[in-house]
């Protein structure tokens, strides 16, 4: 099978690969491009490890071929600290409000709930847990990611979150 | 988990994707993927070519055509989601959108693919059938429609011939009615384990017309034409309501899965079948 010439911008750097079509989006990054951040958990678009930011979407790229994602503008968990390399607001409040124990499930939340809030810069508790129903967590039970991804929407609004992690 | 090899093709335009379709063998259709690349990587299917139809803008969009809305096939439950004319005029598509999957499903499952592909878990199918919704068809020589209702066939079996593609889903505006698409699922993002979506209108306290569908209940999305004519011209109460449920029941052939057995899934489908109906009449009559 002959191998197709990928070429993408993925946290502001263009970047490119070669790889057949069958190729899943998550492999081509972790593998061709060694940008392990993305996490595979369970192949079957269930758990949102995997969880990318396409063309400004939320996608799972276990269910997405490299192929497809040809010419997009992609972020990964690499690029969602600040530019001076210090934490950015998401995962500030995940550290402030233990929104992880493994920490296998938190690259795609963390990016799933930054489009969450490019969206939507003040949701409820309820929008924040229809939004974030494509991810699973099996350590936390949710409240803390919940809190974490509220912290984080204060913060970039300029506000104070004042609750207290569970 | 990967999906065996294959030739991938992204063409520009409607013609040069039949032109491909039809020459290759065993080429499918590809869309928003999320339903046929699981299917790849379990070797369920195994096409010897993809055609990605992404590229073809003249398959996107919603726009109102006369008394139709027109939902291009590449269309995504996000957008139908985001869609001010969807929620205007056909809200039951907004709201069977939001029982769909998760949000990273919806930003990439389109409209196209889950009306076509012929899964009876799909949610749109019924509720197309309910709207007697149209879906444009292109083939390798010429363009055809054919009704949602007459559509399904049988188990992933379509009116789809070699060579076509769906390439809009043309809904006629209803007009002042009642809708309500009620699914059971066991926890968010399955599959319906019972589905019903209802859409009627009220005239002097009775039923003036009414169509009834169901999801995941058989081995293709039914219309319950039976079920509806039960309704229609009465005043609903408890007892047409009630035979209404009975007519629906008797056609209901659900497969024995690990979403319940059929008796189960019977049982459930009344069940929903009869609050689609009630919360519909409600909102027609307020």
């Amino acid at each position: 099978m002959s191998k197709v010439h990928v070429k993408l911008k993925i946290n502001g750097q263009e970047m490119e690969g070669l790889c057949e079509p069958r190729t899943l989006l998550v492999h081509f990054l972790r593998e061709n491009l060694s940008l392990t951040g993305t996490h595979i958990g369970c192949e079957t678009t269930h758990c949102g490890a995997c969880t990318v930011d396409l063309n400004g979407k939320s996608v799972k790229s276990c269910t997405m071929l490299a192929v497809q994602a040809q010419g997009a503008n992609v972020i990964t968990i690499e690029g969602m600290a600040n530019a001076d390399g210090t934490m950015g607001a998401l995962q500030e409040g995940f550290r402030q409000m233990h929104g992880l124990q493994c920490g296998y499930c938190t690259p795609g939340m963390i990016v799933r709930a930054h489009r969450l809030l490019q969206e939507n810069p003040n949701p409820t508790e309820e929008e924040i847990r229809f939004g974030i129903a494509g991810n699973l967590c099996r350590c936390t039970g949710y409240q803390n990611i919940v809190k974490a991804i509220q912290h984080a929407a204060a913060k970039l609004r300029g506000e104070e979150f004042l609750e207290a992690a569970e | 988990m990967i999906p065996g090899t294959f030739d991938y093709f992204r063409p520009k335009s409607l013609a040069e994707a039949t032109k491909f379709l039809h020459k290759s063998k065993n080429a499918s259709v590809l869309a928003g993927g999320h339903s046929l690349l699981p299917m790849m990587k379990l070797r369920v299917a195994a096409p010897s070519a993809l055609v990605d139809l992404a590229g073809i803008a003249a398959l996107r969009g919603i726009k109102k055509v006369g008394g139709n809305i027109m939902i291009g096939a590449m269309t995504t439950q996000h957008e139908v989601l985001a869609s001010a004319l969807i929620a205007k005029h056909v809200p039951i598509l907004h709201e069977a959108a939001q029982l769909i999957a998760d949000p990273q499903v919806r930003y990439v499952g389109t409209l196209g693919g889950n009306v076509a592909n012929g899964d009876p878990g799909n949610d749109m199918p019924a509720v197309m059938m309910a709207l007697d919704a149209t879906y444009k068809i292109t083939g390798p020589t010429k363009g055809r429609a054919v009704k949602a209702r007459a559509f399904y066939k049988g188990l992933y079996e379509t009116a789809l011939k070699s060579g076509e593609i769906v390439t809009a889903i043309e809904v006629p505006v209803p007009g002042k009615h009642g809708f309500a698409y009620e699914k059971l699922k066991r926890k968010i993002g399955d599959y319906a384990t019972a589905g019903a979506a209802v859409v009627l209108t009220m005239k002097a306290g009775k039923v003036a017309a009414c169509a009834i569908a169901l999801t995941n209940l058989g081995a293709t999305p039914l219309l319950a034409d039976a079920a509806a004519k039960a309704l229609v011209g009465q005043a609903p109460d408890d007892k047409t309501i009630g035979a209404a449920v009975a007519a629906a029941r008797a056609i209901m052939d659900p497969a024995n899965d690990t979403r319940g057995t059929p008796e189960y899934r019977k049982s459930v489908g009344g069940i929903y079948v009869e609050r689609a109906i009630r919360r519909a009449i409600a909102a027609a009559a307020g």
